[in-house]
């Protein structure tokens, strides 16, 4: 029990991770209708400006406090991924204003290409720290209740709430503030939106940024528990079935997709690998995500499809 | 002769339903022929042959299996490369395992195996599709991965996890120069993509078409979702499949599953997307373009960093190239979103009027 229970609460930590790199996903679908492939480089990149920038800051500027220059490279990683969102938005998505789904998606492959040789070759391929001060050593809980207690991973931990944090706060930026009410007003019907006066170019900067942002966090955290490498832009590939399991539209659907798969992919692997060989957990979550797409083809929370000839 | 159709007069349905209906075009089309079967095993060196029209003509015939599903039917698929695997892998085991079938047997075995396979899935097109669909075909992709990667049985219980074949022979040719292999792959070509061509414009090929356009209104006109949709993923899927056990057999004689990752699975679409959907002309240009592209950059980036007075090293070089390849495809993609095929069939309208276009 108490070893299925540590699993178990594994799986949910990994999967809030999952909805980390999912919400990015969702973010720019719902206010644009693009499905961002992009996505994984812009963790990679975001990461690797982030892990640079911790270690350039301190040296052009002379500090010495890694508080402080973690929080410099962070607004400085933040303010890049905005000029890359301003640049994405001038350079590609406006002159594709109307183009089919499969172009635009296309499209942000194109985007993943550049991101990914631009960010190698100004900050280097090399892997990277990023160092936060993220706690590492494990802690045991409920000791009382079980024997032997449960084992559990501090990082993943604070990984986990500062994932909710994040949640929480955009879920605020959506429903509370005149901007979060224009982005979803885009998402609903972009010429509706702009016949009153939503200017639609400025929402979909400011939403390539939050993305950027998104980005930037998961980033942060993946780099500090895996290092900064080119591999993680593949993370995208994992973030993809938590996002057509919640739906592409919603964001509570990307939360609960990521925890849904998280544990799907920990219990999959900790009781059925053994059976049928081990590594099953990338295919297994996309099973996963098929069975529930053939009884909810719209995901879990996405709106409902109404077909209409 | 000027490039138009006046004066050709039809006489019967078959001349008026044949594949190219100007005359001058025929005649391209069997002048190219003759010259990619004679001319070019003459001039052209190994390296060519073995860098860059062999993986073109493979991948081409990936890219019409592509350009069919994806093009003609409208289901984006993203695991095009796990249909490759299967076809290579499948056919690899016919022919290690079953003692004297011929090559050509376990090739064509090879592609039913993936259109099977790709039938198996293409179910959840029946219920979900676009973007949704694309990304459950990338199941496809991670299943095989992990299957031909972890189950050693379809690797022949090989050590290395790398399979090999050799001493290939079709009906006594022994195919073992690159020039053999070439042909090989250029007849094949010529098959299919006829039998493609052919396919789209006949019955079935107008289904996946209607059920493109708009599926619901297909399904009210009397077309079978049902039918359509599988159909054109296992044809789609044969069709990459064979390319599938070209590109094992005949290209690399010697692969892994790594050959077919889901980077080739993108790397297929980007050929149909940028070639011209719905286009059999499209998967060509495509394939050529995708195929040539990065070698061209690859010799030209230095070379154009010289001129300038920048050694470019090697990191910067392939760093260059996802840059430039990607901005590239952007460029392309806002230029001509339908793709070099429009580019073409525009090309070929002024011809028409050339030289006179008022």
């Amino acid at each position: 029990m108490g070893f299925f229970l540590e699993t178990l609460i594994g799986g949910l930590m990994a999967g809030m991770l999952y909805s980390l790199v999912a919400l990015g996903f969702v973010l720019i679908f719902k206010a644009s209708g693009v499905f961002n492939f992009a996505q994984g480089a812009m963790v990679l990149f975001a990461a690797l400006a982030m892990a640079r920038f911790a270690v350039w800051i301190p040296d052009w500027l002379g500090i010495g406090n890694p508080a402080l220059a973690n929080t410099l490279a962070f607004l400085a990683a933040g303010a890049l991924m905005f000029v890359v969102a301003w640049l994405i938005e001038r350079l590609v998505l406006r002159h594709l204003v109307n183009q089919e789904g499969a172009t635009l998606l296309m499209a942000t492959l194109g985007i993943a290409y550049v991101l990914e040789g631009v960010g190698t070759s100004l900050f280097g391929s090399d892997i990277y720290k990023i160092d936060v001060g993220m706690p590492k050593e494990p802690v045991m809980i409920l000791e009382g209740s079980f024997e032997g207690g449960l084992l559990i991973n501090k990082e993943d931990f604070v990984a986990a709430l500062i994932a909710a944090v994040l949640v929480g706060l955009l879920a605020l930026f959506f429903q509370k503030t005149a901007t979060g009410r224009a982005l979803r007003a885009v998402a609903d019907d972009h010429q509706a939106a702009q016949s009153i006066g939503i200017p639609l170019n400025r929402i979909w900067v400011i939403v390539w940024c939050v993305a950027g942002v998104v980005a930037l966090v998961a980033g942060v955290i993946w780099g500090s528990k895996l290092g900064v490498q080119f591999s993680l832009a593949t993370v995208a590939l994992r973030g993809l079935p938590v996002v057509i399991l919640g739906g592409l539209t919603s964001i509570p659907g990307a939360i609960i997709g990521g925890l849904i798969i998280g544990v799907g992919e920990k219990l999959s692997e900790v009781y059925l690998g053994p059976m049928i060989g081990g590594g099953i957990e990338i295919w297994f979550a996309y099973q996963l995500a098929l069975v529930f797409l053939l009884f909810r083809p719209q995901g879990l929370f996405g709106e409902k499809i109404i077909d209409r000839v | 002769m000027l490039y138009r159709e006046n004066g050709q007069f039809k006489t019967s349905y078959a001349a008026d339903q044949q594949i190219f209906p100007i005359a001058q075009d025929r005649w391209a089309i069997v002048g190219l022929l003759l010259f990619a079967f004679v001319g070019i095993p003459l001039l052209v060196d190994e390296y060519l042959l073995r860098a860059i029209l062999i993986p073109f003509l493979i991948l081409s015939l990936a890219a019409l299996g592509v350009n069919i599903l994806v093009g003609f039917c409208g289901q984006i698929t993203l695991g095009a490369g796990a249909f490759m695997a299967v076809g290579a892998y499948a056919a690899y085991n016919f022919h290690i395992r079953i003692e004297g079938l011929p090559l050509l047997l376990s090739f064509l075995l090879g592609g039913l195996t993936a259109a099977a396979v790709g039938i198996f899935f293409g179910i959840p097109s029946l219920r979900v599709r676009g973007l949704y669909l694309a990304v459950a075909t990338l199941a496809a992709q991670f299943f095989t991965d992990w299957v031909f990667l972890r189950v050693p049985w379809f690797t022949d219980n090989a050590s290395s996890g790398s399979v090999s074949v050799s001493n290939l022979q079709v009906l006594g040719w022994q195919i073992a120069t690159p020039v053999d292999k070439y042909l090989f792959c250029l007849g094949w070509l010529v098959v299919f993509a006829l039998l493609a061509k052919n396919m789209t414009r006949s019955a079935i090929g107008r289904q996946w078409m209607a059920i493109r356009d708009m599926d619901v209104a297909a399904e009210v006109i009397g077309i079978r979702p049902l039918f359509a949709k599988l159909s054109a993923f296992a044809v789609s899927s044969f069709f990459v499949g064979t390319a599938g056990t070209l590109w094992g057999f005949i290209h690399l004689s010697s692969w892994e599953p790594a050959a077919f990752s889901v980077d080739r699975s993108f790397q297929l679409l980007f050929m149909v997307i940028i070639g011209g959907l719905g286009s059999i002309m499209g998967s060509f240009f495509g394939a050529a373009f995708i195929v040539i592209l990065p070698i061209a950059l690859n010799q030209f980036l230095p070379a154009f960093g010289g001129l300038f007075g920048v050694t470019i090293s090697t990191a910067g070089v392939s760093h260059a190239e996802l840059i430039v390849f990607g901005a590239l495809i952007i460029f392309f993609l806002i230029k001509e979103p339908h793709g070099i095929a429009r580019l073409w069939s525009t090309a070929k309208e002024k011809l028409r009027l050339w030289p006179f276009p008022h």
